[in-house]
């Protein structure tokens, strides 16, 4: 039984995301402090010196500073920002100058709009939207480091119990790490505008045993399967412009606009998490990807039932 | 008697026509009157984009709402951005500016009224060409479509391989001609505080506003200008061939980013030094105070403006810089709120020992006290960089801004209002009114963006015209959604005491709130030349000694 996820950033389940949360802390309790003190000293100046019928008659003694009170309030605070600003720069470094251990994991993340390809170089893998990565142990660490590249668009990679957010920019590579503590389906989503479907760009994370993670690779490996039963399906979607964006291994499909779809029935969702992994959404998807997703850059491929019906059997045989 | 009575031909006792009174405020280089000019349009620009939040936080209340197609919903967050940015905030802030500079520092006009008139109808053309955009931006089959790219416009989205239309062109020039307004009007600022302060009034004795109108303009000249380079490249980039901005021929997301923010950090306290200025005149006068540390807080101001001018990269911490560039943005941003923390502590300085009057500009006053410690210290939570990584492109952020710009600026846009209005139109706003606006505004806002926080911690992104239920966002968003309404009945509340005090309410007199500064000293509203004798001041508060010589302040300055 899998827990229910969470995108709760004060639920750590990693690394980085237990030290940010630790830092967290510390802020977080200095600025309370700093809140009761100054409101607490508000409220009181509104409470003890509101004008009352005793006092209307007569203007308050006219004060007009003092250099003690405005060295006092000008030091202590400048001494909070010296601590904070240490142990910010402590946890900066400690999570973005980590080094990559020789057992990690690598992964090529691109983002499209509006959806994820994840590359695996070191395992000759490509899949897309549902990253699997495998758990770590913290006393035999297995962390996995991302390298984070876009296809058009600026896009945001946020898992928020495994790592802070960081970009996907044109041009530009950038660096994540995480080294979940658990397995466990993990969500996150698009965090930087991206264009008209932003909102579903949705990620999910599948934090496998070493030996499911072995597994999951191997079974990524393999071409997609031959079945004689779906010919038909599998005919038209080299005959369409399926072939133009999407790959699947072992076809004359290399397409690489869209998501790799060579086993795509290994996956839980479709169109990037907007929808589950259903016969009947596949075929919603197939006919109008707009009724799931409006703004996909998907095209509505204007299939008769019978040629959605052999395509989505097709599709339906990748698994 | 009879002999010296000047006959006064009857046609100038005629009321002027509609005709003469449009003509009048068209062509008037009367600051004043160009100063309720740039707060009329603004208002109208609030409420559109009043209108345009409410349409977002009814496509929010409900996770998988379809109120507005993903489409519309990207128009609407940035023409709501761009517009209260652009055409509600800055325009208010100079129309404030404008009007009341001048009669604080005992001057009869600007030093340019004619860069002054020329200033606001460039802001106010270009607003009007930012919506026309509804119905002639072109979208990619002809059809009328706003900007959708975000009011930050973040390269490429805003590339023609993303924005084909005119949509976003419209955008473009909207901005950078609202840009050589706001730089015309700096100038004009700075050119009149600089040049027309009247006889004894020392740099050491302007009234605060003046000073911190000086600063922000400043700011203005230095921030916008970059932004307008921008714009410009862009408009190169979409029209003849080049690439500064063009990720697809080789160009750089990150260059568009830099230049932004350059210009949108400073471009925050170029808004909120304003705000300080009403709050600077406001709580003295409702404490029967003077300013506590009048040269402090002028030091204060100074620096935050240096400061505000190396923390942009702290909206980037995501983008990937290194370590270091990261921890240098972190420490000035923090240390930014040094001298922002210094200034409510001499607000509260000036209120400790007073005679407290809760009339309705203090009650936004003190509003704008607690709301503003919040948003500093959610701002100093933000430049912690690792932290920033949860919370920024969040909810979080979103509540943050919102109650750094409603909570802050607003509000003390409101006790200005309040406060001034006797001056502009000689009559009282209705304090019945204005407690009833009051109290809406406060619990809709504390409803919208204390709640507003929470999506973000669970880590619900911005700018998403919809959402996946089940994450624990359902609630808290519908909570935030009434909120707004809750605002908007409260925004109603404020219109209708403009509208209905402007016939109906008490009348002023020169100096409704026994105040201290210059503009007190004529009468409401002002004649066109201001002052009839140019005034002489020996101290900061001139009404003060004249109401006291007994202990005038000059003694002790």
């Amino acid at each position: 039984m899998k827990t229910t996820p969470l995108l709760n950033i004060f639920a750590p389940e990693s690394t980085p995301t237990r030290a940010i949360v630790d830092l967290s802390m510390l802020v977080l309790s200095i600025t309370v402090v700093i809140f009761v003190l100054v409101a607490g000293l508000l409220v009181y100046a509104i409470v003890k010196f509101r004008a009352t019928a005793a006092n209307a008659d007569r203007e308050p003694a006219q004060v007009y500073g003092s250099t003690q009170i405005e060295l006092a309030w000008t030091i202590v605070p400048i001494l909070i920002v010296l601590v904070l600003f240490a142990a910010t720069a402590r946890v900066i470094h400690a999570i973005q100058d980590a080094p990559q251990p020789p057992g990690a994991v690598e992964v090529t993340v691109v983002g499209h709009q509006f959806w994820w390809e994840y590359r695996y170089p070191a395992f000759g893998v490509v899949t897309a939207n549902e990253l699997h990565i495998p758990v770590s142990d913290p006393l035999r660490p297995r962390p996995t480091f991302l390298k984070l590249l876009s296809a058009d668009t600026d896009h945001s990679f946020w898992i928020p119990q495994l790592a802070g957010k960081t970009d996907l920019i044109p041009n530009r590579v950038n660096r994540l790490w995480m080294d979940p503590h658990r397995t466990g389906v993990f969500l996150g989503q698009c965090a930087q505008y991206c264009g008209t479907q932003h909102a579903k760009m949705l990620q999910r994370v599948s934090v496998d045993t070493a030996d499911e993670f072995d597994a999951w690779v191997r079974s990524q490996r393999l071409p997609a399967i031959e079945d004689a039963s779906t010919t038909a399906g599998r005919r038209l979607f080299e005959t369409t412009a399926c072939i133009n964006c999407h790959a699947i291994r072992g076809t004359v499909a290399n397409g690489r606009f869209g998501p790799d779809l060579t086993h795509l029935m290994s996956r839980d969702t479709i169109a990037s998490g907007a929808a589950e992994n259903t016969p009947e959404n596949l075929r919603v998807w197939l006919r109008d990807p707009d009724a799931i997703k409006p703004g996909s850059l998907m095209p509505a491929m204007k299939l008769s039932d019978v040629e959605l019906d052999a395509l989505a059997r097709y599709m339906e045989s990748l698994r | 008697m009879t002999s010296d009575v000047m006959v006064i031909p009857s046609a100038r006792i005629d009321a002027p026509t509609w005709g003469e009174t449009l003509h009048e405020w068209v062509t008037t280089v009367d600051h004043k009157r160009i100063g309720v000019l740039y707060v009329l349009f603004a208002l109208v620009f609030l409420v559109v984009a009043g209108i345009e939040a409410l349409v977002i936080r009814i496509q929010l209340m409900y996770p998988h709402n379809d109120f507005v197609s993903p489409q519309v919903f990207n128009r609407m967050f940035t023409m709501h951005g761009t517009t209260m940015i652009f055409f509600f905030a800055m325009p208010i802030l100079f129309g404030f500016g404008n009007y009341l500079v001048p009669l604080m520092i005992g001057a009869r006009d600007m030093a340019f009224p004619r860069l002054n008139a020329f200033s606001f109808w460039l802001s106010a053309f270009s607003g009007f060409l930012l919506y026309f955009s509804f119905v002639g931006g072109s979208g990619l089959y002809g059809a009328g479509s706003a900007p959708d790219a975000g009011w930050w416009a973040y390269a490429p989205l805003t590339a023609r391989a993303f924005s084909p239309g005119s949509s976003n062109d419209y955008w473009t020039i909207a901005v950078l001609v609202s840009g050589f307004g706001s730089i015309g009007t700096a100038v004009n600022l700075i050119a009149t505080i600089l040049c027309m302060r009247c006889p004894g009034m020392t740099l050491g004795r302007m009234p605060l506003l003046a000073w911190l109108y000086l600063t922000m303009s400043g700011l203005a000249l230095i921030g916008i200008t970059p932004l307008s380079a921008a714009q410009l490249m862009l408009l190169v980039d979409r029209y003849l061939g080049g690439h500064f901005f063009d990720t697809q021929a080789g160009g750089s997301a990150t260059l568009w980013m830099h230049f932004f923010w350059i210009f949108g950090h400073p471009e925050v306290y170029i808004l909120v030094l304003p705000a300080f200025a009403f709050i600077s005149e406001i709580i003295p006068v409702f404490s029967r105070k003077p300013i506590f540390g009048y040269p402090v807080m002028v030091a204060a101001t100074v620096c935050i403006a240096f400061v505000s001018m190396s923390v942009w990269a702290h909206h980037m911490f995501t983008i990937g810089m290194n370590s270091y560039a990261n921890s240098f943005f972190a420490i000035t941003t923090m240390a930014v709120g040094v001298p922002t923390g210094i200034k409510i502590f001499n607000w509260l300085g000036t209120m400790w020992g007073g005679r407290i009057q809760f009339k309705t500009p203090m009650l936004f006053a003190i509003a704008f006290l607690f709301q503003f410690l919040i948003a500093g210290l959610t701002g100093v939570i933000q430049a912690v960089v690792p932290f920033d990584w949860q919370l920024s492109l969040s909810y979080f952020v979103v509540a943050h801004f919102h109650y750094v710009i409603v909570g802050g600026i607003l509000f003390a846009l409101f006790a200005a209002f309040y406060y001034w209005y006797p001056k502009v139109t000689g009559r009282m706003l209705n304090e019945r009114l204005g407690k009833l606006h009051f109290w809406f505004f406060v619990l809709g806002f504390h409803l919208t963006f204390d709640v507003m926080h929470v999506p973000g911690l669970l880590g619900m992104p911005r700018r998403i015209y919809t959402y996946e239920p089940g994450r624990g966002w359902d609630t808290l968003n519908l909570i935030v959604s009434i909120g707004a309404f809750i605002q908007a009945v409260g925004l109603l509340v404020f219109v209708a005491n403009l509208i209905v005090s402007y016939w109906k309410g008490a009348r002023a007199g020169r100096d409704p709130w026994d105040a201290w500064t210059l503009e007190w000293t004529v009468t409401s509203p002002p004649p066109a030349y201001n002052f009839a004798t140019i005034p002489t001041v020996a101290s900061r508060r001139p009404l003060w000694d004249l109401k006291h010589p007994e202990d005038p302040d000059s003694r002790y300055e």
